[in-house]
């Protein structure tokens, strides 16, 4: 099967990946530009979930523009996929995920990408989808404050549920921020995995 | 003992141990992890009382603020 799916060219492999539905936990530097990534491929449908507004601060690394700001970033980002890809499929919960929503907000899910900014968040996202939907796919993002040290950003594959995305050791701080290249690229290494795990789907 | 630790093999100087006396000998002292032993992962009440065998796979992850 993956010998056959491996020989599709661009457009047989968006075909495919249109079958797929991804749900994305978060939508600020990593959930926003792992959306977009997604909806260039052709993943057919997008779950978003936030409850933020959009800040001008957020325009540093976010995927969105100066006359979005105060919007909601679920309804901005939708708006922006269905410029890039109007054939995706988006719904969007505006609401903060918990212990209690996740399962249903996500039901039918491929592959879910955890893009929380806080890392209590990130443990309870990974413990819920261990409970609650066992054997889903989780891409996780961590370690993706400050700029350089490209060679120290890596994907992790723990199991067939779980993989990790970034250094693993840098936090945000005031010194250390969050800065478009480092958050763009472990964003775009959680959709690059996204759409390998869907190959190998059928 | 050895078990696999993040891929690499690891070994210990004892029959079993606790995940919690894991983390102390290897001095791993960042709160914000995720362990999974043998696929199973392990809740953060259950590190005293969850033993580690020989031939385990121990998976650790940190998670770190940020996205």
């Amino acid at each position: 099967m993956i010998r056959i799916l491996s020989k599709m060219n661009l457009s047989e492999i968006r075909s495919h990946l249109g079958k797929f539905r991804v749900g994305i936990a978060g939508a600020g530097g990593l959930g926003s530009n792992c959306a977009i990534a997604l909806a260039r491929s052709g993943v057919g449908t997008l779950v978003l979930s936030d409850f933020d507004i959009i800040e001008e601060s957020n325009l540093t690394r976010q995927y969105y523009f100066t006359d979005q700001v105060g919007m909601l970033k679920t309804i901005a980002l939708k708006e922006n996929i269905s410029r890039v890809n109007p054939d995706v499929f988006v719904i969007v919960h505006q609401k903060e995920l918990n212990r209690t929503n996740i399962a249903e907000i996500f039901s039918g899910c491929d592959v879910i990408v955890e893009a929380f900014d806080s890392s209590d968040m990130k443990e309870m996202l990974i413990e819920t989808i261990n409970s609650k939907m066992h054997g889903i796919p989780l891409i996780i993002g961590s370690g993706v404050a400050g700029w350089g040290r490209n060679e120290s950003v890596r994907c992790r594959k723990i199991d067939d549920t779980l993989y990790v995305c970034g250094d693993e050791s840098s936090e945000v701080s005031d010194n250390s921020p969050t800065m478009a290249p480092r958050v763009g690229i472990v964003a775009n290494m959680q959709a690059n995995i996204v759409i390998e795990i869907l190959m190998k789907m059928s | 003992m050895k078990i696999m630790l993040n891929n690499r093999n690891e070994e210990f100087d004892r029959e079993t141990i606790s995940v919690s006396e894991m983390l102390s000998l290897k001095k791993f002292s960042y709160k914000m992890r995720i362990i999974k032993i043998n696929g199973v992962l392990i809740s953060k009440d259950e590190y005293d009382n969850t033993i580690i065998h020989e031939g385990d796979n121990v998976q650790m992850l940190y998670l770190m603020s940020g996205g």
